[in-house]
């Protein structure tokens, strides 16, 4: 009671920032949509691009895209988890070695993603020779999205209190399967959270990507192959080509829509994976 | 409840069968190239890429066993990939430089630089020395050309650009002596900022610029001391400011890159040239 | 606590060498960055903080202003979105119903989805304008801070959310069955439980703030200059890399990439701060 006013103008403040949110992004998609929903269709969806993406659609781009995120996800989910588990399950609290290592995730979680494109291209592209490829693409993405991902995970691992571990180890479980069985399904929010803001901020990425997957909007036909992401189609629509406005908007509302879709796919996933492993009885 | 072992068997079957098609596809998908194609790469200068792969496309229309990949990365990417032989041959939108004077370049097309101003300035003119002044901070209301009293905001390029140094070159100005309000990369940005501002100037390319006010852009080109910012007159020589576009080889091109290279300067891709409101060279 | 079974051991090496794999990212990232930009250091470093100017083809090489505007940057959207992230976090936990918690919390992923390109571009072509109308030229520290605080709210708001969530709900029962209010219990028990988790999701935008490109390219005008005002455009390092590395040559390729390693450098010093400010967990009894 003595916390009267504090509490009133707290509860303000939130739903001001609410409001703020709410008001700043709608702001942003109804400009989106505003402008670029003329220009969407199924033949837009379907269609590759023609006259330097002016005209046509972006289906090439769009299997690209797809491709980069597969390689990107496909890297960076066991690469994350295992680090996250390792982090987490075996080293001790303070060990050097555990300190080390997320300190070394927290400085390359904040690598400009430019800096992440030279390095992709001198890396990836010449030094391990696939040039421009989406498997160059895909693999530099996974870098840049790996430490939001450990640390998600990791949390999310962290937070487990230790009741499951003890109760583990006095059923007899090995540590593996204990993982297996019931902390990793218990963490899959927080592995969906961390999959999430990956996926974000894959999908985001340019400059990365222009230096390493290229810039040939043409069919892929294999991961060596050269295709162009989305964004990258954005970016050159909007900042290279003239007239390219109309079409860059329109393939920003696809790539939203898309990143609508994955989000609730893994969302969606998470509770599966954790529905079946884990059943909350009396508690 | 117990399995016979013959369909404990076909299962096995079904599983390694499923597996190998799998298997199969993800070879096929990591693919080992087309190695059937003839193959070219070109890389370079953003500005000349979209027309460029435009022409590629038409190339290989014709030619069934061609591909083309066309990357971007800026002219001087292009000239250092072309000279080491990373990539077939470089897009600059520049011309070559006393010390580049070992590459052998060929123009594929003129693009004109032009100041423009916001539609609803009522400027239409400007000479060279209204330009300098207002360049180097020394006019710096509309009210000393002319028009309403606003402070003009100065847009300017970023280093490098070769409309940077056609500009700097013509209107007699040191890099250092510009006194800029805001400074762009591509020419889009320039353009959408001046349509956003009513109280600016900025130079961008003709084609650019024409392209965008005829679809309705808020900007207009002005006229250089009396001569018509017109594609026409950059032709003829009358409009003073122009670039070249170019495409670059180490040696004198042959096979498919000669091929290539004399598609791009011969009548059959005047249209995409002139579609950019560009002025196409090879006449 | 375990006694490690051998097919525990096994997956602990495994693991270890994942872990070291990763790790060893940053250190391909830096050496390379180390190699590329070697020639320019080698010129001595001293020229880099000088008041020189920024003037490339004059081989002038300050980097101070770009500097100073990459700070201020940061730190302007960092104040910004670290509050209103935080009480959409406390919104998202304690006072929506799991079913608009659930959309809303969609509607963040959403917002963190939408690429630099996408943001800078709305902000070069509604933003921009409007605050031109207010005080010219527009693109300037404020359009870009706003901007840029838009971009990492969501980051914010979603892993301080995470951390939220993990505070062990006896915790908040205890708190409650004490007496304590719903604030009281947040700000008493769930903020400082969840500290660590908060710190972390805060750094981790504020890198991201501070290796934004696309977006300050756009929206903060681009002038190599010591601002000295709200309206002032500036121009961050991750700006000037994106805006020169495609034209630069030799020394000033090389410069580029020392604002690059300064870039990391800037990153690693954020790191352990937030190490330092996160420490010490919170026990029960």
């Amino acid at each position: 009671m003595r916390h009267r006013w504090r509490d009133r103008l707290l509860t303000t403040l939130l739903w001001l920032s609410i409001a703020v949110l709410l008001a700043a992004l709608g702001w942003l998609l109804a400009d989106l949509v505003w402008r670029g929903w003329p220009g969407l269709s199924w033949s837009f969806l379907l269609d590759a691009p023609r006259d330097a993406g002016r005209a046509g659609g972006i289906g090439s781009i769009l299997v690209a895209t797809g491709l980069i995120l597969l390689v990107a996800l496909g890297t960076a989910l066991p690469l994350g988890l295992g680090s996250a588990i390792w982090l987490n399950e075996y080293t001790r609290a303070g060990s050097r070695a555990g300190r080390w290592t997320r300190l070394s995730l927290d400085i390359l979680a904040g690598v400009p993603s430019i800096v992440f494109g030279l390095f992709g291209y001198a890396f990836f592209g010449l030094f391990l020779g696939l040039g421009y490829s989406i498997l160059s693409g895909g693999l530099t993405l996974a870098c840049m999205i790996l430490p939001i991902l450990i640390r998600t995970i990791e949390q999310g691992l962290a937070a487990q209190g230790d009741d499951w571990r003890q109760a583990g180890a006095a059923l007899g479980m090995s540590r593996a399967s204990l993982l297996w069985q019931v902390l990793l399904p218990v963490s899959a929010p927080a592995i969906a959270t961390g999959t999430l803001l990956g996926m974000g901020r894959a999908s985001a990425e340019t400059a990365a990507l222009l230096f390493t997957s290229g810039y040939v909007d043409r069919m892929p036909e294999a991961l060596s192959d050269s295709g162009r992401a989305l964004s990258v189609h954005i970016y050159d629509l909007a900042m290279n080509v003239s007239g390219g406005d109309a079409a860059a908007y329109s393939a920003a509302l696809v790539l939203i829509v898309l990143i609508v879709f994955i989000n609730g796919l893994t969302l969606g996933a998470s509770q599966v994976w954790m529905r079946k492993r884990v059943s909350y009885g009396y508690y | 409840m117990d399995v016979s072992y013959r369909q404990k068997g076909i299962a096995v079957m079904n599983r390694l069968f499923q597996t190998t098609i799998a298997g199969l596809g993800l070879m096929g998908l990591v693919g080992l190239g087309h190695a059937e194609d003839r193959q070219l790469t070109i890389t370079g200068s953003s500005t000349v890429a979209p027309l460029v792969m435009e022409m590629a496309k038409r190339f290989e229309q014709r030619h069934a066993d061609v591909r083309i990949d066309v990357q971007t990365g800026g002219s001087t990417r292009g000239l250092i990939d072309a000279r080491r032989g990373t990539a077939d041959i470089g897009m600059m939108s520049r011309a070559l430089t006393e010390k580049e004077a070992d590459m052998v370049g060929h123009t594929l097309a003129l693009d004109g630089v032009t100041l423009i101003v916001h539609r609803d300035n009522p400027l239409e003119d400007i000479d060279k020395a209204q330009v300098r002044a207002i360049y180097r901070g020394e006019i710096q209301n509309w009210s000393a050309l002319g028009g309403p009293d606003q402070p003009i905001t100065v847009v300017h390029k970023a280093e490098g650009r070769s409309t940077l140094e056609v500009f700097l070159a013509h209107f007699e100005l040191k890099n250092s002596e510009v006194q800029p309000d805001a400074i762009i990369g591509d020419n889009q940005q320039g353009l959408k900022t001046v349509a956003g501002n009513r109280y600016s100037i900025a130079y961008v390319s003709i084609g650019a610029a024409v392209y965008e006010r005829n679809r309705g852009a808020a900007i207009k080109p002005l006229s250089l001391s009396g001569v018509a910012p017109e594609v026409a007159r950059v032709r003829t020589g009358e409009f003073p400011l122009s670039r070249p576009l170019n495409l670059v080889t180490a040696e004198p091109p042959q096979g498919l890159a000669r091929e290539f290279i004399e598609f791009a300067r011969s009548a059959e891709v005047h249209d995409l040239i002139e579609a950019q409101f560009f002025v196409p060279f090879g006449d | 606590m375990f006694r490690l079974v051998t097919k525990d051991r096994a997956l602990g090496s495994a693991l270890m060498l994942i872990a070291v794999l990763v790790g060893s990212i940053l250190l391909l990232v830096v050496g390379f960055l180390a190699r590329e930009s070697w020639p320019a250091l080698n010129e001595g470093p001293g020229a880099f903080f000088s008041a020189s100017g920024w003037y490339p083809m004059e081989g002038r090489f300050g980097l101070l202003p770009m500097l100073w505007a990459s700070l201020l940057i940061t730190a302007g959207a960092i104040a910004l979105a670290a509050p209103l992230g935080l009480m959409n976090a406390i919104a998202l936990r304690f006072f929506l119903p799991p079913g608009l918690a659930a959309g809303y919390r969609a509607l963040l992923a959403l917002l963190a989805g939408i690429p630099s390109v996408v943001i800078g571009l709305w902000g070069l072509v509604s933003l921009v304008p409007l605050i031109a109308l207010w005080q010219p030229p527009g693109a300037g520290l404020l359009t870009a801070t706003l901007v840029l605080a838009l971009m990492i709210l969501p980051t914010v708001a979603l892993t301080s959310s995470s951390a939220l969530h993990a505070v062990p709900s006896d915790w908040l029962r205890g708190s409650a069955a004490l007496g304590l209010s719903r604030w009281g219990t947040i700000t008493g028990v769930a903020l400082p439980a969840a500290r660590q988790g908060i710190i972390g999701g805060m750094l981790l935008a504020m890198a991201r703030a501070v290796g934004e490109t696309l977006v300050v390219l756009m929206v903060a005008g681009n002038v190599v200059q010591m601002p000295s005002g709200l309206f002032d455009p500036v121009r961050t390092l991750t700006a000037n890399i994106a805006l020169e590395m495609a034209y630069a040559m030799d020394l000033h390729r090389s410069a580029l990439f020392v604002s690059g390693l300064l870039l990391v450098a800037l990153v690693t010093i954020l790191a352990l701060i937030a190490g330092r400010l996160g420490q010490g967990q919170v026990h029960a009894a």
